[in-house]
């Protein structure tokens, strides 16, 4: 790092009130998911029973371990997570598949075109996340656009189901996220040195060789880095399976939301979220490496 | 040769996936018939219909408010953690606010909103304060998520920066308050123009956060727009996302313009020298 700046008296102020505006209001509100994890549902405003209590000159702390074991034991809460995780394993695969190409060839473009490219792949993640999942609904539907061309063409007679599928999930998040995967993936394909390339195919190597030896190890972090950007936001998806998948597109953002705004079940939905947040430990822990090492070489 | 051209037919695959269905959305907006599906000749009677929904209209006022406070305050913590990310040393304060200044974006949305709404609900009442979940409460949870984006995008500007400059205005005798004021504001206003930009565009089009964060009389677009979108598709909404599609494109685009244009002056300056 460079010298830094002389220090100022600003300096407390400076660091002082973004620090205590993110403790405050992104810290804090973990301890007390935390908290309330533990307590007991109960019909009153707020709707749990109080975890600490000061009576009789007594602090009694109550943990109600209920809601983890409600979690184990019942199917519908175990299995939800499996899903997500299973979904968002698939979609991410699905938008490495398709965006490594992509962003390989917006690296490779020249360098004017790169940024023309590289807007058009963001510009829609920039505009309404809800309307581009909405979008979907009107071609996947049973009259939609997909099965009315279909029909047309003579090619089926009777529409095929794809609203309200896992297959329409997997399109959903693939179709919002895509533009997450490429970003990193580009900025670290652009870093590529090309002659390796070159010099493993004058030395004869065939092109998928090439690839799976040489530019794909490369790449590795933009790959890490873009499918924890896709990944953890899917697990935790609620827009998407709500809009657009069936019944059985069971994801534990869906459930968490089911379970706090119709069961008004704080407790379990705050569970939820703890056991949610312990399995995403890793892959948040392995994007934020690559943040950290990608801005330490920036510096 | 092969290979180039194998990823070059996916990225217009890519490109083609990305925008064919906003445009099958805009061109149903104007479809005449009240059947989403079937197309029934150009009209744009929806979008008369649209300004005639109070509840929309409400909705949008809102939502446009919202954004604006939200996109102001997320600049405003954002660029002081950007600074600090960028010009202080390596201490222990650093190292939790840029975790914790990052954790927002990758943070899934229901765990973030959930949170949020928990902390409100604990501090009304522990000391009746927020009393209501309104505005203020969206305003807050706002802010906290866009000031990560700020704090991404204004830190990549303050490491190009030369700080030479700024040294030689405090050797000058400037106060770090006025170098900071006079010199460092206007080289990063690109980039706090495009992270205001772009705050403001994701609080516009925020649904989960805001859905916990919410109470009554704060009514985000996006929530009557998800409302309306779970009991199936309609022409109205087709033609609001319309507008909602183009305002969008059209704030991103002046964003990337701003940084762009300036990056440009930059190089000229550079190449003058």
């Amino acid at each position: 790092m460079k010298k830094p700046l002389k220090l100022f008296k600003g300096r407390y102020l400076t660091i002082g009130m973004p620090y205590v505006w993110l403790l405050m209001f992104f810290a804090l509100p973990f301890a007390i998911v935390l908290k309330i994890s533990f307590s007991t549902a109960a019909i009153a405003i707020p709707p749990y029973e109080p975890t600490f209590s000061y009576v009789d000159e007594a602090l009694s702390i109550f943990l109600n371990l209920g809601n983890y074991l409600l979690l184990l034991q019942d199917s519908m809460y175990y299995m939800s997570y499996l899903t997500s995780l299973k979904m968002a394993l698939i979609a991410t695969l699905g938008c490495l598949i398709l965006g490594f190409p992509m962003a390989y060839a917006i690296a490779r473009a020249p360098a004017r075109t790169q940024a023309v490219l590289l807007l058009l792949v963001m510009l829609p993640s920039w505009t309404s996340f809800l309307i581009r999942v909405y979008a979907w609904m009107g071609i996947l539907s049973n009259t939609g656009l997909i099965n009315n061309t279909l029909m047309w063409l003579g090619v089926i007679s009777e529409p095929i189901q794809m609203l309200n599928t896992n297959f329409a999930v997997y399109i959903g998040i693939i179709y919002a996220y895509l533009p997450f995967m490429i970003l990193p993936l580009y900025a670290t394909l652009v870093k590529l040195d090309f002659s390796l390339v070159e010099a493993a195919s004058d030395l004869g190597s065939r092109s998928i060789n090439t690839f799976w030896k040489i530019t794909f190890p490369l790449s590795m972090s933009g790959v890490v880095a873009g499918s924890m950007l896709v990944f953890i936001p899917a697990v935790g998806e609620f827009v998407i399976p709500e809009l657009l998948g069936g019944p059985d597109s069971l994801m534990i953002g869906k459930v968490l939301w089911q379970e706090f705004f119709n069961n008004r079940d704080w407790p379990v939905a705050s569970s939820l979220a703890v056991v949610m947040l312990a399995l995403l430990i890793v892959p948040i822990t392995l994007f934020h490496r690559y943040q950290s090492r990608h801005m330490e070489k920036e510096i | 040769m092969k290979k180039l051209s194998f990823s070059n037919v996916m990225l217009w695959f890519g490109l083609l996936f990305l925008y064919a269905p906003m445009l099958i959305l805009v061109i149903y907006s104007f479809n005449e018939s009240k059947l989403v599906t079937v197309w029934g000749g150009f009209s744009p009677k929806w979008y008369g219909e649209l300004f005639r929904d109070q509840q929309i209209l409400d909705a949008v006022w809102t939502s446009l408010r919202i954004a604006f406070y939200s996109a102001t305050m997320a600049v405003i913590i954002g660029t002081m953690a950007a600074f600090v990310m960028t010009r202080f040393r390596r201490s222990w304060a650093k190292l939790t606010l840029s975790n914790m200044i990052t954790a927002p974006l990758v943070m899934p949305e229901v765990i973030t909103g959930l949170s949020l709404l928990l902390l409100f609900v604990q501090m009304a009442e522990t000391f009746g304060w927020p009393a209501e979940r309104g505005m203020l409460t969206v305003w807050i949870a706002h802010s906290t998520f866009c000031s990560a984006y700020v704090a991404v995008v204004v830190s990549s500007r303050l490491r190009e920066l030369d700080l030479s400059i700024e040294e030689a205005a405090m050797d000058l005798g400037a106060t770090p308050l006025k170098t900071f004021f006079l010199i460092t504001v206007p080289m990063i206003s690109p980039a706090l123009m495009a992270g205001w930009l772009l705050s403001f565009s994701l609080s516009l089009d925020d649904l989960v956060i805001a859905s916990f964060a919410s109470g009554p009389g704060s009514t985000t677009l996006p929530m009557v727009v998800f409302s309306s979108v779970r009991l199936g598709v309609s022409p109205k909404i087709n033609a609001l996302a319309t507008i909602i599609i183009l305002v969008v494109s059209l704030v991103a685009f002046l964003s990337w313009y701003f940084v762009r244009r300036s990056e440009k002056k930059a190089k000229a300056a550079m190449e003058a020298h």
